[in-house]
């Protein structure tokens, strides 16, 4: 009654074969190396590039272990951290600004693993050092926006239908235009209802007019929004791209969020500098009938916004946008041929050509403001007067202080602007020291823990608990090569929730075992007392750890971040532990004990 | 055979019902006084805030680095040593300006000139939004785990075993909550998330011991409920108190060598576990007496089948 068809053992075979397989890249650790990817995603890395890459080491007497190109990037393994760091600086210089050469480390396990796909566990930030932030994105300012692109849109279309209007003002993300006469109000409700279906209008008869307020229907809402979430991720890209950091991770979380992980990332300052800035670009007129000494004094003239300039004074801008920073494809820091001072060039999209074009033809003689918008403050870094109508697209900012800044505005810009600003809401930096650490802490904890286990269990069962401890360490073994496989991320809670499973683990293994000793202490033969224990107790076992099961899955459903590594790794446990605990330890005493028709004795 | 608890008669639990409700009693409202009264010491994932993890090169001068701070603006910040004295943590709460997320820059500005060798290794910075969304989301967690083993429990044998159940794994949650309170131990995510465990971990206890109920039931047809009761205890008794010592065992590992970040983790299972152990057993039975568990409830009288009369 205790044996197993041949094909169970096959089948538990082949299963340890496998997790020892994928468990096998674990123990090989990590080496150095140096990734290169492109900085446009719309790049590709050839063998060209491979060739240039290995020449350029040679070059500079660089000894390296391998070069392989992966998806699109090129990893190099080196021999150490010194020579990874020297590469890196290499490689940086001759390669030029389309690619990003960035510090990585890669498994160092031998290729015939490859093919499997079996790869080391995926480390988290808190294991393997980085920084994690996740980033709100104002979505009532993303709505404002687009209202005021709904009101800059409404002139040209009343003007283009040639109905007159009074004053267009903008409460929120609310558009009210206001009208002399019902007439005109109702002809435009009909020009534009036609020509913006997003948007819901709702006609007023006031005191002093007629109104027409308009704002955005709740789906085009969320249309809005998504879009800017959209934008906002691609332009987090971008800048991460920037920033060189080997592999970044950048998800949308939740409706208004997105998650930033740059693993192995130093110096936090810069990259929080550079993700937390909201620099966008406004081009706006200046009023130039506004009263210099009332602007001095912070009171802005109406229809105007006061906004702080370079040198220390105020000027008046229009409160209407000539030009936002979407219209921009490309930036460059660099040097006005004239006077020499440094500045930034700037591409403009075939749509902000064209309106560029236009306002400059209209404004010759009047003076142009550039507004660089951080955190929600607007400063004027230039406002030059326009000469002459400027076509094609092409515009140069000059009054930078230094070339140092042209370069970063031009990052600034080149990196996209955001189509809404975005706040850290959470961040977590992990140094890469303590990573080291917490790695270390988290194996002492496991390993101490297992081993007084393993001992107690042999001393007290001692046959039985032998197996007991063979599966326990298969269980360890097959939930390592399980996060191996699904590449789940392993966080220190996660190595505190692999301890944990592994003490409940054993639960089952002691269920069964003292179920075997009550049934031989009530007078059962051994070989009944075996299959009755196990028989019994698979109940019990199943009940109690669905209990768990439910409080893991609640736990990664409504976690975050750490919790989340916790749930996913106490959850795989328990599965791997019903397997192990039971079937594999079963397979052991079946092996032992089955095959003898008339058994005495069992030690248990 | 080797046995440290032969238990071979039956042990009349059920006859300190009273005894061990009263014990049960105290200490929840204990627990519930320390939580009423001291409240949770929450950390920074839930409060929000900034909290920092600094090596300094030497012995940190902790009053000179307070005032170093506050020179620059930074108010209410608390400095203390931390494992060792070179190891600093600064805390920070949550002002009203927009840039908290600087906060820590600021710091590491302000001190990277007077301390060289200074090295960051920790920074957890969380907004006041995101601290609330947390800590709504732990409640409703605790509550969803809850009722999903409940329901489960119900399914599974009977809506009595089910509330029993879940009051006695509660009792054990809200001791945990109440010791952290009394001792004003930081409580953090990990932490939540250890409770969340044992909240799943020790209705286990309970399951052993009704599965082992309701089996007695089904075969000891003379013996009155609390009797059932007594022996189902006594039978898993020496498979309790090995199962849970496994289990413990792992945990204080993780207490002696998983440093401070499991520190309180390791804290809030061993209490759990110790919980768990007098829970399941003397204060989930007791209820399930309370309740009035009945032979019934799982033995359902045999029908008789009706034979069909055929009519031409």
């Amino acid at each position: 009654m205790n044996r197993f068809p041949t094909w169970k053992y096959v089948l538990i075979g082949v299963i340890l074969v496998i997790a020892f397989l994928y468990t096998l890249p674990n123990f090989f650790g990590e080496v150095p190396a140096v990734q290169i990817s492109p900085t446009r995603t719309t790049e590709k890395v050839d063998t060209a590039l491979l060739s240039q890459v290995e020449s350029s080491l040679k070059a500079a007497s660089l000894s390296y272990q391998g070069m392989e190109l992966a998806g699109n990037s090129i990893k190099v393994r080196l021999i150490s951290t010194d020579m990874q760091i020297k590469a890196k600086d290499v490689l940086q210089n001759t390669l030029g600004e389309r690619y990003t050469v960035a510090l990585n480390l890669v498994s160092a396990s031998p290729a015939w693993l490859t093919p499997i796909h079996a790869l080391p566990m995926y480390l988290g930030l808190d294991l393997r050092g980085g920084v994690h932030f996740l980033l709100e994105v104002d979505m009532k300012a993303a709505l404002e926006k687009a209202a005021i692109r709904y009101q800059n849109d409404f002139r040209t279309e009343l003007r283009g239908e040639k109905i007159r209007y009074g004053r267009i003002n903008r409460v929120g993300s609310a558009v009210t235009v206001h009208f002399a006469t019902r007439d005109q109000r109702d002809a435009a409700a009909n020009k534009l209802e036609t020509a913006f279906t997003d948007l819901a209008l709702t006609p007023e008869d006031q005191a002093e007019g007629f109104t027409l307020t308009a704002r955005l229907k709740p789906e085009a809402q969320t249309k809005v929004q998504e879009f800017a979430l959209q934008q906002n991720i691609t332009t987090l890209r971008n800048r991460v791209n920037e920033l060189g950091v080997a592999e970044p991770v950048i998800q949308q979380q939740g409706a208004s969020r997105v998650v930033v992980q740059l693993p192995g990332v130093q110096d936090t300052a810069k990259a929080k500098d550079i993700l937390g800035r909201t620099a966008t670009l406004e081009i706006r007129m200046v009023d130039e009938q506004a009263d210099p000494t009332t602007v001095q004094q912070g009171q802005a003239p109406f229809g105007d916004d006061i906004v702080a300039s370079r040198d220390g004074g105020k000027i008046a801008v229009k409160k209407d946008v000539v030009l936002t920073g979407d219209s921009i494809t490309d930036a460059s820091p660099g040097f006005d041929s004239t006077s020499g001072q440094a500045a930034v060039h700037i591409n403009l999209d075939s749509k902000g050509a064209r309106v560029f074009k236009d306002v400059t033809r209209e404004n010759v003689g009047k003076r142009m403001a550039i507004l660089l918008i951080e955190k929600g403050v607007a400063e004027a870094i230039t406002a030059p007067v326009i000469r002459e109508e400027i076509g094609g697209g092409r515009v140069q900012i000059t009054g930078m202080e230094s070339a140092q800044e042209a370069s970063d505005v031009a990052l600034l810009l080149r990196a996209g602007a955001l189509a809404a600003p975005m706040q850290i809401v959470e961040e977590r930096t992990v140094g890469p020291s303590m990573g080291a650490e917490n790695i270390r802490k988290g194996f002492h904890s496991n390993l101490w823990g297992f081993l007084t286990v393993v001992a107690f269990m042999t001393f007290y069962y001692r046959v039985f608990g032998l197996f007991s401890s063979i599966a326990l360490a298969i269980n360890g073994l097959l939930l390592i090569a399980l996060l191996s496989m699904l590449q789940a991320t392993l966080t220190l809670p996660g190595m505190a929730a692999i301890a944990l499973t592994l003490g409940m683990a054993i639960d089952a293994n002691v269920l069964i075992n003292e179920r075997v000793r009550e049934e031989l202490r009530n007078g059962a033969t051994p070989q009944a007392a075996i299959h009755a224990g196990y028989e019994r107790a698979w109940a019990t076992i199943l009940d109690s750890n669905i209990t768990t099961l439910i409080a893991g899955i609640a736990l990664f459903w409504l976690g975050s971040g750490p919790v989340r590594g916790f749930a996913v790794v106490l959850c795989l446990g328990i599965l791997t532990s019903m397997f192990s605990a039971v079937t594999v330890s079963r397979a052991m005493v079946n092996l032992t004990y089955g095959r003898r028709a008339r058994l005495a004795k069992v030690s248990i | 055979m080797l046995e440290f608890f032969p238990f071979r008669k039956t042990i009349p639990f059920m006859s300190w019902g009273k005894m061990t409700t009263a014990i049960s009693l105290l200490t929840f409202l204990f627990a519930i006084w320390a939580l009423w009264h001291k409240g949770l010491n929450l950390g920074v994932d839930f409060t929000g805030g900034t909290v920092m993890e600094l090596h300094t090169g030497q012995i940190a001068d902790l009053p000179a680095i307070r005032t170093e701070l506050e020179k620059t603006g930074l108010t209410e910040v608390s400095v203390q040593t931390f494992g060792t004295s070179r190891d600093i943590l600064i805390r920070l709460p949550n002002k009203g300006d927009s840039n908290a997320a600087e906060t820590s820059n600021r710091v590491m500005a302000a001190l990277t000139a007077t301390h060289p060798g200074l090295e960051l290794k920790r920074v957890d910075f969380v907004g006041p939004q995101v601290g609330k969304e947390l800590y709504d989301n732990g409640a409703l967690a605790l509550l969803v785990v809850a009722f999903g083993i409940m329901a489960y429990l119900a399914i599974r044998f009977e809506w009595r075993f089910a509330v029993a159940g879940m009051l006695a794994n509660l009792h054990d949650i809200v001791i945990i909550l109440g010791m952290f309170a009394f001792f004003q131990w930081e409580f953090t995510l990990t932490v939540l998330a250890g409770v969340l465990a044992i909240l799943g971990y020790s209705v286990n206890e309970s399951v052993v011991v009704f599965d082992r109920i309701r089996e007695n039931i089904r075969k000891m047809r003379g013996a009155t409920i609390p009797h059932i009761i007594d022996d189902a205890i006594t039978r898993t008794m020496s498979r309790t108190l090995i199962t849970h010592g496994s289990t413990q065992i792992m945990v204080l590992s993780m207490l002696f060598f998983g440093g401070e970040a499991l520190h309180n983790f390791a804290l809030a299972l061993t209490i759990g576990i110790m919980f768990g152990i007098y829970s399941s057993n003397l204060v989930a039975s007791p209820l399930l007496l309370m309740f009035g568990v009945k032979r019934e409830h799982f033995i359902k009288p045999v029908e008789k089948e009706k034979k069909e009369e055929a009519v031409v």
